[in-house]
């Protein structure tokens, strides 16, 4: 079998088996693996950016907000139905992210960091200054009839999973298939050194303001995705800790791997909702996985097995 | 109250701001300027202080200046040796790389602030003042065309918040001497200025590392005892200060001391003013904005001078 | 007509002139062997070229447009070519990686790899097509850069110093890769080894102190006695 092909069965075969999980879960690990699906396509966005073109931003808390927002005051100011509501969300997503990057990749490395840190806290703020419509940190509910989509009741869990599903599946098929393209393979030569890949006539920093916007959209996608599945909108998602999770979950799955994204998401969820039933200071858990990642494992879970086991590994 | 005795106020509140901020920011900007590492987990170490302080005046009885002189002695040590522990055990293993250590940081911030909410809990404490006199302050007005000292009700201060203001004052000049007149603080502007050089000449940069984060934690810890009998000690209270002295750092040129008091000034003392005809909110969503573009389009700081 | 010409190009840094007013002219087909001293201002010459820095006067004009104002990439993409002094390939990705990505510039889909089989062939890495990058030996990886250079099938190539480090056979290979070039391709060399420059260049230019100090035949060259002052510090 070709490494192509041994890849496609590999990543389809994790779909199969996503899918085929809603018939066997009990309903609690149902309701987890939806959720979980969805925040995995926010790493998958965050991935693109951070493991394919390797920029770490602290801020994609506002693409994922944005896209949430973007859906959930459709909704509930203007009483759009979810699919405009969707699409609301995504736009916002993508020019949010079309504005931050424009400024922010005028700087790199560690101001790269500090400048999407404020302006995902700058957006923080603004979600609390107008707490008129979005009730701040006590957010709003999108109510159960507000969530039909296309006669298709997303408060259903079945209906929930399958949506997660899609939006999980769709963000998985587009880094796979983005890291075959001309275009990936230019982020990645970006990530491996900038100034070469300008002196071979690439466009860095088009290539960097186009790999910022896909990220924020597809984090768009999966904060408005999440807001609609699970009926609820809050600024927390808009916080600094949101801002971190993707970077814990890339991290801890492995950056620059397609699968990653998912395993990190998958491990960090659980080991979060177990330790969340022992003692209040859940997030200690975070802490200490984020610095024993950088001292002893910087490629992650899936990096780590692609350095052993499968060099082909995307 | 009319508009000048309440500016003069305004100020003076904010100026007990600037102190404190200048001594976080200035620990802040010792780390970067030295080491080139961003410390995340700075504003844990301020908390780290407060909290202690708070354990550390629990062990003496008799007069609170007891507790808080044995606070202000130990704490600041104490936080600075976890400082230096963290350095020793995480930063230095993974060779101070810059983005790295940002992720490292962030861990040592949440490893830091939820182990105080397990064993401290999350309550706010209050430390007593050492010493805590009302000081009233007068005012003039124009009488019959003379100037005449009047004390507008509220108009008043106390003898903490002054001693506050020159105590930070004093342990300012007091880095600067060890910066610029000892042994130490050579080696540390040698360090900081080309770390290759430095490792050449025999200086032992991993030790220079260790003690500048140990310096940098341990003044955050002070500005932090020296705030808590004002405001109460909590296990969230890091935030602020972070964010407050990433702005100051940025604002007044990365590593650059004197540029980071004059900006703690200037932020400190408009943080209050600000605040008064603004909502803190949009006070501080113009505080970010202005850094997150300062960086984007003046990045050696407005005080700065540009490097080469 | 030169393909390449310069006005008046001279580059501070700190009120250090590192190029200071040169006028210089590349007819097309030439090779032209830039040399110098250390840190008479070769590679930021070249850099000013190709726009990885920005001049602090002065003009550089490509095929007869002015292209003083135009990012690196643009100026790469109307057809020159670049390959770094100090080794600068992506040590991460695989040998057929890095020559594609130079490639895929100018044609796609399977004519990507036909082409990267080409220039393989020509500088002899045809046997490490999948060999990461960095593995390759130090000489390897100079001929790496230079199989980057040729896929992209340049109108100029600029070289800094692509012998340093080769062995001598690999030497004696890349001058008779250069005489092949010079049919289809103008050739800018900065080099070192003297051999490499007097039996592959056309025309010699000679920097000292970010002037030009003279410029001539390898012969004429040879016989200069300022060029001789420059390189030995004699009289």
């Amino acid at each position: 079998m070709s490494n192509t092909k041994k890849t496609l069965v590999l990543h389809l075969g994790l779909l199969v088996v996503l899918f085929a999980l809603q018939f066997v879960l009990p309903a609690y690990h149902h309701g987890n693996l939806a959720r979980i699906m969805v925040l995995a396509a926010y790493a998958v966005g965050y991935n693109i950016l951070f493991g394919y073109t390797g920029l770490l931003s602290l801020g994609h808390a506002l693409f994922f907000a944005a896209g949430m927002y973007g859906m959930g005051l459709m909704i509930n100011q203007f009483g759009a139905a979810p699919f405009p509501a969707l699409i609301a969300g995504l736009l916002a997503g993508a020019l949010v992210s079309l504005a931050l990057g424009f400024l922010a990749l005028r700087t790199e490395g560690v101001a790269f960091m500090i400048v999407t840190l404020m302006f995902a806290q700058a957006g923080y703020l603004t979600v609390l200054y107008f707490g008129t419509y979005t009730r701040g940190d006590e957010g709003f509910v999108i109510q159960q009839a507000e969530r039909v989509l296309w006669c298709i009741d997303l408060s259903d869990p079945t209906n929930r999973y399958f949506a997660a599903f899609l939006i999980f599946g769709v963000s998985l098929l587009l880094t796979l298939r983005l890291v075959q393209t001309p275009f990936g393979r230019v982020l990645i030569a970006i990530r491996e050194n900038e100034e070469r890949a300008r002196m071979l006539g690439y466009d860095v920093f088009a290539h960097k303001l186009a790999a910022v916007v896909l990220s924020g959209t597809i984090s768009a996608m999966a904060g408005a995705g999440y807001g609609l599945l699970f009926g609820y909108v809050g600024a927390s998602f808009a916080s600094v800790q949101y801002s971190i999770f993707p970077l814990l979950w890339v991290l801890l799955g492995g950056a620059g791997t397609v699968l990653g994204p998912f395993v990190g998401t998958l491990f960090m969820f659980y080991l979060i909702d177990l330790s969340s039933g022992l003692t209040s200071a859940y997030m200690l858990i975070a802490g200490v996985v984020l610095v024993l990642l950088t001292l002893f494992a910087p490629q992650g879970l899936v990096g780590e097995l692609r350095n052993r086991l499968w060099k082909e590994l995307p | 109250m009319e508009f000048g005795p309440y500016l003069m106020l305004a100020t003076l509140e904010g100026a007990v701001t600037a102190a404190v901020l200048a001594l976080t920011a200035v620990g802040l900007s010792l780390v970067f300027g030295v080491m080139r590492v961003v410390n995340v987990a700075h504003g844990e170490f301020f908390m780290l202080g407060a909290v202690l302080a708070w354990w550390a005046a629990g062990l003496v009885g008799g007069h609170p200046a007891l507790g808080f002189g044995l606070a202000i002695l130990v704490v600041p040590i104490l936080v600075g040796l976890i400082a230096v522990a963290a350095d020793v055990t995480i930063l230095k293993r993974i060779d101070y790389d810059p983005e790295r250590t940002i992720v490292a940081t962030i861990g040592i911030l949440y490893i830091i602030q939820q182990l105080t909410l397990m064993t401290y809990g999350p309550e706010a404490r209050p430390v007593e003042a050492p010493f805590n006199t009302r000081l009233a302050l007068p005012w003039f007005e124009f009488a019959d065309g003379r100037p005449q000292i009047y004390w507008p009700w509220g108009l008043s201060t106390t003898s903490y918040k002054l001693g506050v203001i020159g105590a930070a004052a004093a342990v300012l000049v007091g880095v600067w001497a060890l910066m610029t007149h000892t042994r130490i603080g050579l080696l540390m502007r040698a360090t900081q200025l080309d770390r290759e050089m430095a490792l050449a000449f025999g200086i032992p940069v991993e030790r220079v590392y260790a003690l500048v984060f140990g310096l940098g934690a341990g003044l955050a810890a002070l500005a932090a005892v020296l705030i808590v009998p004002i405001q109460q000690a909590h296990y969230l209270m890091g935030g602020d200060p972070l964010l407050l002295s990433f702005i100051v750092v940025i604002i007044g040129g990365l590593g650059s001391l004197p540029g980071t008091v004059v900006a703690a000034i200037l932020i400190g003392v408009s943080d209050g003013i600000i605040s008064v005809f603004f909502s803190p909110t949009l006070a501080k969503i113009l505080a970010t904005l202005l850094v997150a573009l300062v960086l984007v389009f003046r990045p050696q700081g407005l005080f700065g001078a540009r490097r080469a | 007509m030169s393909l390449l010409s310069t006005r008046g190009l001279s580059k501070n840094f700190d009120g250090l002139q590192a190029v200071s007013n040169v006028d210089f002219d590349l007819p097309e087909g030439q090779i032209r062997a830039l040399i110098g001293p250390n840190g008479a201002g070769k590679t930021t010459f070249v850099s000013l070229l190709c726009g990885r820095i920005t001049p602090s006067s002065g003009s550089v004009s490509f095929d007869g447009r002015d292209i003083s104002k135009l990012p690196a990439h643009k100026r790469i993409n109307l057809g020159m070519a670049y390959t770094f002094q100090i080794t600068s390939v992506f040590a991460n990705l695989s040998v057929s990686e890095n020559v594609s990505l130079a490639a895929r510039k100018r044609v796609r889909g399977p004519s990507v790899m036909t082409v990267v089989q080409q220039v393989l062939d020509k500088v002899g890495l045809a046997d490490r097509l999948d060999q990461i990058a960095g593995d390759l030996s130090y000489g390897h990886q100079r001929l790496l850069e230079i199989a980057m250079g040729l896929a992209q099938a340049p109108r100029l190539l600029i070289l800094d110093e692509p012998t340093q480090g080769l062995a001598d056979s690999e030497i004696t290979a890349f001058k008779s890769l250069i005489r092949d070039l010079s049919s289809t391709t103008t050739i800018l060399l900065i080099e070192h080894n003297m051999s490499v420059v007097m039996e592959t260049a056309d025309i010699i230019t000679v920097l000292n102190f970010g002037e030009v100090l003279a410029e001539g035949s390898p012969a004429e060259i040879h016989a200069n006695a300022e060029v001789q002052t420059a390189y030995l510090g004699t009289g």
